[in-house]
Parts: structure tokens; C-alpha cells; sequence
């Protein structure tokens, strides 16, 4: 088995390789603006630091969100478009959930929450009993919505720390962004242990969740005129 | 290389999502997935319902140029992908998986410019584009003249809308007139029928002191608004046949007037006109009649390349290709306000051997600004 992971559903841009055993190679920058430029020379780096080619892949694992829409679809196109590419299957796992293993992996037991920064002052959350279950649909809320449902219990994540007077559990010593390795290590025990090309369970379809209706709203000057 | 060079490209500026396959100056697939049914009721593109849809269309979009074309992914010779200018987060659809494709083929990135192209795209319909060719484009987005003598390094603006995009001007007249969205088609429809001499609207930036190859549309918008709205509250009905042939040839007059002038005084021997506006009959018939009294050779591709299509960005991929220009970077950003003046963005990286997943370094810092300056302003 060997995964090629990633994930743009956060600020953070993060790409690993995964064997089914450990990351081989990983590379994490956080920077919310520039998903579209660091992704590709990310999983170049990646590949070439663990001696890899995309030929020896037999796995893609993309996060599919919820996260805003503009970073989201940088990882989806080149997750789907490499997988169709190379004739390689793509799995998609919500961005939460590897929020919610790599913080089992880091020792907290459940039950949690996880939130991520939905911006325009809100949250996308969901309620997990322990690391591997999650308990509640990924959801976009307002935090003070949802305070009687999140306070006093632990929580992941950028967007806990965001709001900590909502989320009063909030854990600083957990992971504040999703890292690839952890959503390929999630996928490799979901395909289970061997070569990897057991059933495909338990994975969504590499499309985004948006969570979100598109805001419906024409600009001004909805092409652009020729600089001048 | 012997042969002519095999390009895919791509093209996601606004809400077409297309997908082109061209050998040379050979067309050989055309494949676009379009959402403007989405965006109709909206009366204009929602730049978000065009990014989903795009993101949706792709992979699919792509395996239909392919299979038309008759042509393996493996044997191209490069990817080519509209990296500007156009709305942002469409555009960055399109250069995400040009760049995923390029990458997972071990094939050159070309990431090039959404106007030149336009120009480009002529090659496949009369070859060889002549250096050097004047070229109008006129969309719903651009109303351009352009001067180029290489089209792979050499697009010079000449002039350019100081508001609205002849496009537009025809969106919003044919919504005054409770026509639909897109407008053009409509209005050149019903301008077949009408007077284009029933009533004298405004030619804009015509005056001797004004900008000779500028455009302006705005105020002719309002004319012709104001002058419907005064038959309404006179009671009267609004000859729409009139209004349409009217307002038309006030839009195709003042664009064939510059585009023949700056010819001349460039000395320029042909004109190319693109954009989704080189549809229009009446525009294709003046600039005709224009061009033969003047001397200058027209050249107008069929409409469906006139519009936003993949073929255009392939067809300038392909002369990227042929004339050896530095392919893109893998750092590559769609950039929505991409200068006219640059053709393509060529890679700052040395190294490129692009062989799958190995030595493609970059050291070098790469600033960009991503901004929407033009998008939203004037
Ligand atoms: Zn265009």
C-alpha cells in the first residue's frame, strides 16, 4: 500500500506519503491565501523525498471538507485529476475526522469535538464519542448557537481555539489544522491492513462539502476588462 | 520536434468549463461544459456557481476531448491552461487540474493568457496568424484592441472599454427589454427585423479629443434605457425590432470605425475579430463591408470559437510549443487580472525535466499578487 495523502479544506496546504504503516514523507504550510500554488510542488517534494514515483501510488486519500470554497477545490481537482490521470483510486475523508484521529493519536479520548474556521464568524463542527466515530453530521453554525452543545466538553481545532469562550474545553495541546499524514493514516486502517485493495468502505466521494448555498450575488463587472 | 506539437487545453476564466485538443493549427476536439443555464436567472455569471460547476464538469470534460480527438494522453506534447485573466476562483479550478494533468503525465505546463488566446484561436480556422494582426475582441467581458506581431510574446493594448464590456451593454439592454440572459443572440435576432436608423443613439468617445481606440457603452446603455422608459410612460409600446437594430448599430459602429482606424494608422494589413460578440451577424457584415473599403484582409473564426472555448487556449499552448517558450512552473497561480502584455507565464526554475514526480526544484521565491482589482472595478 502506499497512500498519497492531502488536504486544502484548511488553511492549511499538507500533502503526505503513507505506506500503511507510517508517513514516509509529509510537508505542512499553513498559509490560507496560496493553496493553489503550494499544492502541487508539495506533493512533488514529497514523492521525491521518499524515493517515490506516482507510479509506485495505490491510493489517493483527499479531505473533502466542509472548508471555504476556493481552497477546498484546489485539493479535490488535483486529487481527482491525478487519480484519473494515473487510473489511481481516490478516497475522500471529511477533514474532521482527520482532525479527530490525529487527536486520538496525540492521547485524547473521546468524547470530543472538533471545529474548524468557517469564517464570516462561524464554525464548521461535528461531535465525535472517541478518535475513529464520529457522532454528528458536519455542520456550518454560528458558535453561540450551538454554545449549550460544545461547552465544558474537550475540543479540537482551529476553530475552537477561535472561539474559546464557546467552546470552553478547548485543547491548545491537540492539532490546531488537519495534517495529511493523519488522514492517511485514518484511510489505511478504513482499507485495512495488507495491500490495500480490499473493499472500499467507509470513504465519501472525492466532492466537495460545502455545506454552504452559493451566494448568489453577480459582481459589477462580472468579466474582466483589459488591463490598461 | 518533426511534428506539429499535440496540446490539451483548458479554459475555466468565466462559466465555461472547455477542454481542446489541437495538433498545430489543427483543431481536433472542442469539448465545453457550459453553466450559463445556472446563471441565467441571476441575469449574469455568479462567479461561485461557476467554480462548483467547473469542478464538477472536468474530469469528464477532458475524457470527451479525448475521445473525440482520437488521441491517448500519453502521446501530448504539452497541457495548456488559462491562468488569467477571469474570475478567480474559476480560474483556479482550471490551472489546479492543468497542473495535476501536466504533473500525473510528465508532460510541459503552459499557463497562458485568456486574451491572447482569443486572438490565437483564429490559427485553427485561417492558419498562420499574420505578424503583424490588429485584433478587436468583444464579450461579455472584454472589449479590447489589441496589436500583436508574435502572439507568443508580443500583445500590445491599443485600446480598451473605460466601463462596461460591449457584452455587457447587450446583456443589459436585452434585460431592459425583458429579453433573457445572455443578450447578444436575442438582439441580433431581433434586430434582423428592425430600422438600424429608427432612432440616433449616442456614439461613445467618438469626439475628435477623445481617446481614438477607447471604447465606452455605458452611456449608450442609459440612452437607450431612458428612451424605452419614456415610450413606457408615454404609454406607447416599445418597437423592440428598432431598439435592437438601433442599439446594435451603434455598438458594431463605433467598434468596426476604431478597429479599421487603428489598421491605418498602424499600417496593419489585417484584422482579427474574437469574443463571444464576434458572433453577432451585424458586426460581421459591417467589419466586412469596412475592411474591403479600406483594403484590409478580415478574419473572423466560426462563432463557437469566438467564444470561450479550450481550443484557443490549446491553439496558443501549441504555438508556445512550436517557437519553444519556457513552460510554467508547477508554483503556477491563476492570476484574474493577468496583464494583457503577457502572453503566458513562463517558469523561473531551470530544471525542467518534467518526469513523474522527480527534480522539479524550486528555489526561487515566487511573489504573486492574486488580486481582483479589475474584476469589480471600472
Ligand atoms: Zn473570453
Amino acid at each position: 500500500m502506499l497512500l498519497l495523502a492531502l488536504d486544502t479544506a484548511t488553511p492549511a496546504v499538507t500533502v503526505a506519503l503513507h505506506d500503511g504503516t507510517r508517513a514516509l514523507a509529509a510537508a505542512d504550510e499553513v498559509d490560507a491565501r496560496r493553496h493553489g500554488e503550494l499544492l502541487l510542488p508539495a506533493v512533488d517534494r514529497v514523492l521525491a523525498e521518499a524515493g517515490a514515483s506516482l507510479g509506485d501510488v495505490t491510493g489517493i486519500v483527499v479531505g473533502v471538507g466542509p472548508g471555504p470554497y476556493t481552497g477546498l477545490r484546489v485539493g479535490l481537482m488535483t486529487a481527482t485529476t491525478i487519480g484519473a490521470a494515473r487510473d489511481i483510486p481516490v478516497h475522500g475523508l471529511c477533514t474532521l475526522d482527520g482532525i479527530a484521529y490525529a487527536a486520538g493519536t496525540a492521547g485524547l479520548e473521546g468524547p470530543f469535538t472538533v471545529a474548524t474556521d468557517a469564517r464570516r464568524k462561524e464554525v464548521y463542527w461535528a461531535r465525535y464519542a472517541d478518535a475513529r466515530t464520529r457522532l454528528t453530521d458536519p455542520a456550518v453554525d454560528r458558535p453561540a448557537d450551538i454554545a449549550d452543545r460544545v461547552a465544558d466538553v474537550p475540543a479540537v481545532g482551529a476553530g475552537a481555539r477561535l472561539y474559546a469562550d464557546t467552546f470552553t474545553g478547548v485543547r491548545h495541546d491537540m492539532p490546531e489544522h488537519v495534517s495529511a499524514a493523519a488522514l492517511a493514516a485514518l484511510a489505511a486502517e478504513r482499507l485495512g491492513a495488507g495491500d490495500g485493495t480490499g473493499p472500499d468502505t467507509g470513504f465519501l466521494p472525492p466532492l466537495p462539502l460545502y455545506l454552504r448555498r452559493p451566494d448568489a450575488r453577480v459582481p459589477a463587472n462580472y468579466k474582466v476588462v483589459t488591463p490598461r | 520536434m518533426a511534428d506539429e506539437p499535440l496540446v490539451l487545453g483548458i479554459e475555466t476564466s468565466c462559466d465555461e468549463t472547455g477542454v481542446g485538443i489541437v495538433r498545430g493549427h489543427t483543431l481536433l476536439a472542442d469539448a465545453v461544459a457550459s453553466s450559463v443555464d445556472e446563471h441565467a436567472r441571476y441575469g449574469g455569471v455568479v462567479p461561485e456557481v461557476a467554480s462548483r460547476a467547473h469542478l464538477e464538469a472536468m474530469i469528464p470534460t477532458i475524457q470527451r476531448a479525448l475521445k473525440e480527438a482520437g488521441v491517448s494522453a500519453s502521446d501530448l506534447d504539452g497541457i495548456a491552461v488559462t491562468a488569467g485573466p477571469g474570475l478567480a476562483g474559476a480560474l483556479l479550478v482550471g490551472v489546479s487540474a492543468a497542473k495535476a494533468y501536466a504533473y500525473a503525465l510528465g508532460k510541459p505546463l503552459y499557463g497562458v493568457n485568456h486574451l491572447a488566446s482569443h486572438i490565437c484561436v483564429d490559427q485553427l480556422e485561417h492558419g498562420a496568424l499574420p505578424e503583424p494582426t490588429m485584433a478587436l475582441l468583444v464579450s461579455g467581458g472584454h472589449s479590447s484592441l489589441l496589436l500583436s506581431t508574435d502572439i507568443t510574446s508580443d500583445v500590445r493594448p491599443l485600446g480598451a472599454t473605460i466601463d462596461d464590456a460591449a457584452g455587457e451593454a447587450f446583456d443589459k439592454v436585452a434585460r431592459v427589454l425583458n429579453l433573457g440572459f445572455p443578450g447578444g443572440p436575442v438582439i441580433d435576432r431581433w434586430a434582423r427585423e428592425g430600422n438600424p436608423d429608427a432612432i440616433a443613439f449616442p456614439r461613445g468617445l467618438t469626439g475628435p479629443r477623445d481617446a481614438p481606440y477607447d471604447f465606452s457603452f455605458s452611456g449608450l446603455k442609459t440612452a437607450v434605457a431612458r428612451w424605452i422608459e419614456a415610450k413606457r410612460n408615454a404609454g406607447e409600446e416599445v418597437p423592440v425590432a428598432d431598439v435592437s437594430a438601433s442599439f446594435q448599430e451603434a455598438v458594431v459602429d463605433v467598434l468596426t470605425r476604431k478597429a479599421i482606424r487603428a489598421c491605418k494608422d498602424e499600417g496593419v494589413e489585417h484584422l482579427m475579430i474574437g469574443g463571444g460578440v464576434a458572433a453577432n451577424s451585424r458586426l460581421r457584415a459591417l467589419a466586412e463591408e469596412r475592411c474591403e473599403a479600406a483594403g484590409i484582409t478580415l478574419r473572423v473564426p466560426r462563432p463557437k470559437l469566438c467564444t470561450d472555448n479550450g481550443a484557443m487556449v490549446a491553439a496558443l499552448g501549441a504555438e508556445m510549443v512550436a517557437r519553444d517558450r519556457a513552460p510554467s512552473d508547477w508554483d503556477l497561480s491563476a492570476d484574474s487580472s493577468l496583464p494583457v502584455t503577457e502572453p503566458h507565464v513562463p517558469g523561473t526554475s531551470h530544471a525542467h525535466d518534467h518526469t513523474h514526480g522527480h527534480g522539479h526544484g524550486h528555489t526561487h521565491e515566487h511573489v504573486h499578487e492574486v488580486s481582483a482589482g479589475n474584476l469589480h472595478g471600472a
